[in-house]
């Protein structure tokens, strides 16, 4: 399952399930090109990587703004040559029930989780149409299908993402390009530390595998999409969650 | 230095995988050489970067033949 050779840009690699993702993929052989949003975020990826002995570097990319995304795939291009791997992991949420949702809670997070899927993926897709060969997994929720009081947002633009993955699924699945979401579920990461112990038990509950999931688990998952065995494998979403929902 | 005509149609080879005897000023894309529309999106695209120029989607439309290319790129380079 080697990526030797490859480029792979995974937004939003500073923590959690982008960092193993970005970790992974260098295990296997890619040069991984880690995005963060602050200086200080890509000197962690940097340095993350280093010392896991991978090929690799990060970068300061704001995924919800266009000429940062232009930018930073400048400097992939030039640096590193165009990235075949793109993983589209940065989100955010902000979650509160629709009755007291603001305007911005709504529009900040479709920006930063579905309109960047967007655009990133609009900007590789030169570089791997000429190469023949490309792979496009974005990071979805359970969510997305199941959804989530509190979180409208968050799932109309997690279910927003699979739907335009597998419409780019049968544009490009002729030029050897594969698009491909994989969903977690609970995953223990920064995002689910935020729960409370009441909150964390009531979701245990729901979780026939009785735990959270590792974000390695998850990367292991993101690592097979990019490999050369699931060239068949295109506008799937592959849900990782322990049993928790099963489509 | 190669002609503007012969610049194209190593193109249209090269994206369309065709030879270049198939190649005719009057052949259309779609038609005769069997191009698809991601097929003329990439094609239009290679154009682009081989002459540094923009084609705008609405004239990017208008491009059916061999020659059509060609002129465009004449009159706008």
């Amino acid at each position: 399952m080697s990526l030797e050779g490859k480029v792979a840009l995974v937004t939003g690699a500073t923590r959690g399930i982008g960092r193993a993702i970005a970790l992974e993929l260098g295990r296997l052989g890619a040069e991984v090109v880690g995005t963060a949003t602050s200086e200080s975020g890509a000197e962690s990826i940097t340095a993350g990587l280093k010392e896991a002995g991978v090929k690799g570097y990060g970068i300061v990319m704001n995924v919800a703004d266009a000429e940062s995304i232009d930018a930073g795939l400048k400097q992939v291009n030039e640096q590193s040559g165009a990235p075949l791997i793109l993983v589209n992991n940065a989100g955010i949420t902000r979650d509160n029930l629709l009755m007291r949702l603001k305007d911005d809670d709504w529009s900040d997070v479709l920006e930063t989780n579905l309109s960047s899927v967007y655009r990133t993926s609009k900007a590789v897709l030169r570089g791997m149409a000429k190469a023949r060969w490309g792979r496009i997994i974005n990071i979805s929720s359970v969510v997305a299908g199941m959804g989530n009081p509190g979180q409208g947002n968050y799932c109309a633009a997690k279910a927003g993402v699979e739907g335009f993955t597998r419409s780019l699924a049968k544009e490009m699945s002729n030029r050897g390009i594969t698009a491909n979401c994989v969903a977690p579920g609970f995953i223990d990461t920064d995002m689910t530390k935020k729960l409370d112990e009441k909150q964390r038990d009531a979701m245990l509950e729901n979780i026939p595998a009785g735990r959270l999931g590792e974000p390695e688990e998850v990367a292991s998952v993101v690592a097979f999409l990019a490999s050369a065995g699931a060239a068949y494998v295109t506008g799937e979403t592959i849900h990782v969650n322990g049993g928790m929902y099963m489509g | 230095m190669s002609t503007v005509e012969e610049r194209v149609k190593k193109i249209v080879c090269e994206q369309l995988g065709v030879k270049e005897a198939e190649v005719q000023n009057t052949s259309s894309f779609v038609e005769d050489l069997g191009a698809d529309s991601l097929d003329t999106v990439e094609l239009v695209m290679a154009l682009e970067e081989e002459f540094e120029t923009e084609i705008p989607d609405e004239e990017a439309e208008k491009l059916g033949t061999v020659q059509d290319a060609i002129d465009y790129i004449v009159s706008h380079t």
